[in-house]
């Protein structure tokens, strides 16, 4: 495969470093690549904006002056969503990396460096959104070096093995940097790294995803009985493939739009047949996901609660954004039809952001007289960091063989 | 047992992300050592609804006065400025006091939930927060089944705001300032076999008095704090729907996982790798 030429798009094509001079390279790499004024950066740059005022001010006058948190409810959107959510949309890249370099399934090797791209910087963002809502900060290196280890606390797994799978997926992706760089014997070592770190990633990536559930498991008398059962880890390891899954069929639906230019003929053939297989996947771990939860129902017994706002509430996440999006993707994988995918992925992530917000933020505290509602300024800062996140995508996108082919000699050395 | 079971837990921990042990183990009582927990023993009958011990308690640790005085129909809760709060219940035998702070539980929650050892459970008895080890992460007001722990929302250097049983004042062999100072007679501290001992003893002596039953004996693996009452617990604002057990052995299961997935899972993929690898072998593939 050579490097593709399409002269006539309006972002050229990334030209690796060629191994000379390294310094010039990285300095006209960090210039700004396209076209600055976007409808994505327009919208995305202001906020980015306002959210950095609010994350000043929230450091100078305290959580409060931002957030609607109170004591009843500690713990918000930033939690709920940016953490929790954001974690099982990561989940992509340890089901993907499971395929190619466990199962050897070549077939899905194209999409791995983005998949494993887009969860490590969302560990990086949504993790490190955990740090905006830590009210001492500063101590926060306390459960990794020192003498502090609160090592029967959940929270505690949980912190170490984000730590340890940013490393992992870091040595996952880190050839690309190698190849970008024309680092060629870096690049070699790092690629002989790459089944440790799949094996390590996917045992971290297993406890840390049911972690996240695990975390409510003592919140036992504040979560609605509907969502708390022992079985909230399983449930959360369970939807993480779907919810991870989703987030790449969404993600390369979207991608292979934008940066289309770096995507060679081949890979964008392929890339149906991977959409494809994966709806099957998706609809399987969806299958099981909501036969576990009839099975939890059944055991728990709440028929009585069916009938009452949160029973509706609950019977519309089930049904309606787990039954449903699960049943189309088994129709589109049948059809072939891509749109549909596309369609029921979209359902699945939002059945799977109401699943996180129903138990960490919905249903928790669910009798309490005043609610919890974020603020404004938490959805800004929310948002700011996924546009962040978006943007440090895109610029590695569009610099680093990611979606584009590898240079010659890194295929050559095999 | 109790202690025994937490220290395997944290043991079980480190397992899981196989590293050494530092010092969280040393904390580890020696076994056969006899750990006698401090505990107060809250009487209903006798209290009169003062608020001695609010204002003793916000003097001792620097809180404003209270503002407010008990009244029926209104839950008065403690806060970020307040560590203990009296409330009034009109119960089946009248007027009834309850005082509320924090439970102090024999395997308490918050501190099962601190990832840092900031919440802390003393050998002593009392839970206390250690602001220089806590990041702020609310992980213990998540947790604790009496949503005990405050946090200071309006503060760039926010602490956790609690009952500590005047630790500072047991460890200079004082005891704490709201049982020392209450005019009724009616907050007892002592070690929890003694006032356990004790409630009995007035329940058994005053049968018409006293219902039958002291909270805190097994709520959550029983607590420190341990009340009596002339009604059932769920007449004067107590959570009658609370587990037995202690809330850590809740997520017990779990942590008891973590071990076996990190020895069999690793195993279990370098596995399928090794089999599946001819596939890979087999595709003429110009790919890395």
């Amino acid at each position: 495969m050579k490097e593709t030429t399409m002269s006539n798009h309006a972002i050229p094509v990334a030209k690796d470093n060629d191994g000379k001079n390294i310094w010039k390279f990285l300095v006209s790499e960090f210039k700004p690549k396209g076209k600055i004024f976007t409808p994505f950066n327009i919208i995305s740059a202001p906020i980015i904006l306002l959210g950095i005022v609010l994350i000043v001010i929230r450091f100078w006058k305290g959580i409060g002056s931002v957030t609607n948190l109170t004591q009843e409810v500690p713990w918000g959107l930033w939690i709920g969503f940016d953490v929790v959510t954001g974690v099982a949309f990561a989940g992509g890249a340890y089901v993907i990396t499971f395929m190619v370099y466990i199962l050897n399934n070549r077939k899905y090797h194209s999409i791995v460096r983005v998949t494993v791209l887009n969860g490590f910087l969302a560990y990086v963002f949504y993790a490190g959104a955990l740090l905006l809502d830590l009210g001492r900060p500063w101590n926060v290196v306390n459960p990794i070096i020192g003498n502090s280890f609160g090592t029967n606390s959940v929270l505690f797994l949980v912190a170490w093995h984000f730590l340890l799978y940013m490393l992992a997926e870091l040595i996952e992706f880190s050839p690309a940097i190698a190849e970008w760089l024309g680092a060629k014997r870096a690049r070699k070592i790092l690629s002989g790294m790459t089944i440790a770190a799949v094996i390590f990633g996917i045992t971290l990536s297993t406890l840390h995803q049911s972690g996240l559930g695990a975390l409510f498991l003592m919140a036992r008398d504040k979560i609605h009985p509907l969502w708390y059962s022992e079985f909230i880890p399983v449930m959360f390891l369970v939807s993480s493939i779907f919810a991870g899954l989703s987030m790449v069929i969404f993600e390369g639906s979207i991608s292979s739009r934008v940066f289309s230019s770096q995507i060679s003929e081949k890979h964008h053939g392929e890339h149906n047949n991977i959409v494809i297989s994966l709806s099957r996947i998706c609809a399987g771990a969806m299958l099981a996901y909501f036969f576990l939860n009839v099975l939890v129902f059944i055991h728990d017994r709440h028929w009585d609660l069916l009938n009452t706002p949160m029973g509706y509430w609950y019977l519309l996440e089930m049904i309606g954004f787990v039954l449903v999006p699960m049943m189309l993707f088994f129709y589109s994988y049948r059809r072939k039809s891509l749109n549909l995918i596309k369609v029921a992925a979209i359902i699945t992530m939002l059945g799977v952001i109401l699943n996180r917000l129903n138990v960490t933020v919905i249903g928790f505290k669910w009798e309490e007289a005043v609610r919890y509602v974020p603020s404004w300024m938490e959805l800004v800062i929310t948002l700011t960091v996924i546009f962040t996140e978006i943007w440090i995508f895109r610029w590695v996108v569009r610099r680093m063989p990611v979606l584009r082919d590898s240079p010659l000699w890194a295929k050559d050395e095999k | 047992m109790g202690l025994d079971r937490r220290n395997f837990m944290k043991a079980l921990g480190l397992t899981g992300v196989t590293l050494a042990a530092g010092n969280s183990l040393k904390a580890a009582p020696v076994k056969g050592e006899e750990v006698e927990f401090f505990g107060v023993l809250y009487d209903s009958t006798r209290c009169v609804g003062c608020q001695t011990c609010e204002i003793t308690c916000a003097e001792t640790h620097g809180f404003p006065a209270p503002t407010d005085a008990p009244t029926a129909g209104v839950i008065r809760k403690t806060s970020e400025n307040c560590r203990t709060v009296v409330n009034l219940f009109n119960t089946s035998k009248g007027e009834v006091y309850t005082k509320n702070q924090c439970m102090h539980c024999n395997e308490p929650a918050c501190v099962a939930a601190c990832l840092t050892q900031a919440m802390y459970k003393t050998k002593e008895g009392p839970v206390i927060w250690r602001g220089n080890k806590c990041m702020g992460c609310r992980y213990c007001m998540v947790s604790c089944p009496f949503d005990v722990p405050k946090f200071e929302y309006f503060s760039s250097n926010p602490r956790i705001i609690k009952c500590d049983m005047c630790y500072d004042r047991i460890k200079e062999g004082k005891i704490p300032a709201c049982a020392e100072n209450c005019p009724a007679e009616a907050i007892t501290f002592g070690t929890r076999r003694d006032l356990i001992r004790e409630a009995r003893k007035r329940i058994h002596d005053q049968p018409d008095v006293y219902a039958d039953f002291i909270y805190g004996e097994d709520e959550v693996g029983g607590t420190g704090e341990l009340y009596v009452s002339p009604v059932p617990p769920i007449e004067s604002g107590f959570k009658t729907t609370l587990l037995n057990e202690s809330y850590p052995s809740l997520s017990k299961g779990f942590l008891y996982t973590v071990p076996s997935v990190f020895v069999l899972v690793p195993v279990f993929l370098l596995g399928i790798h090794e089999a599946t690898k001819n596939n890979h072998h087999n595709e003429g593939d110009d790919n890395e």
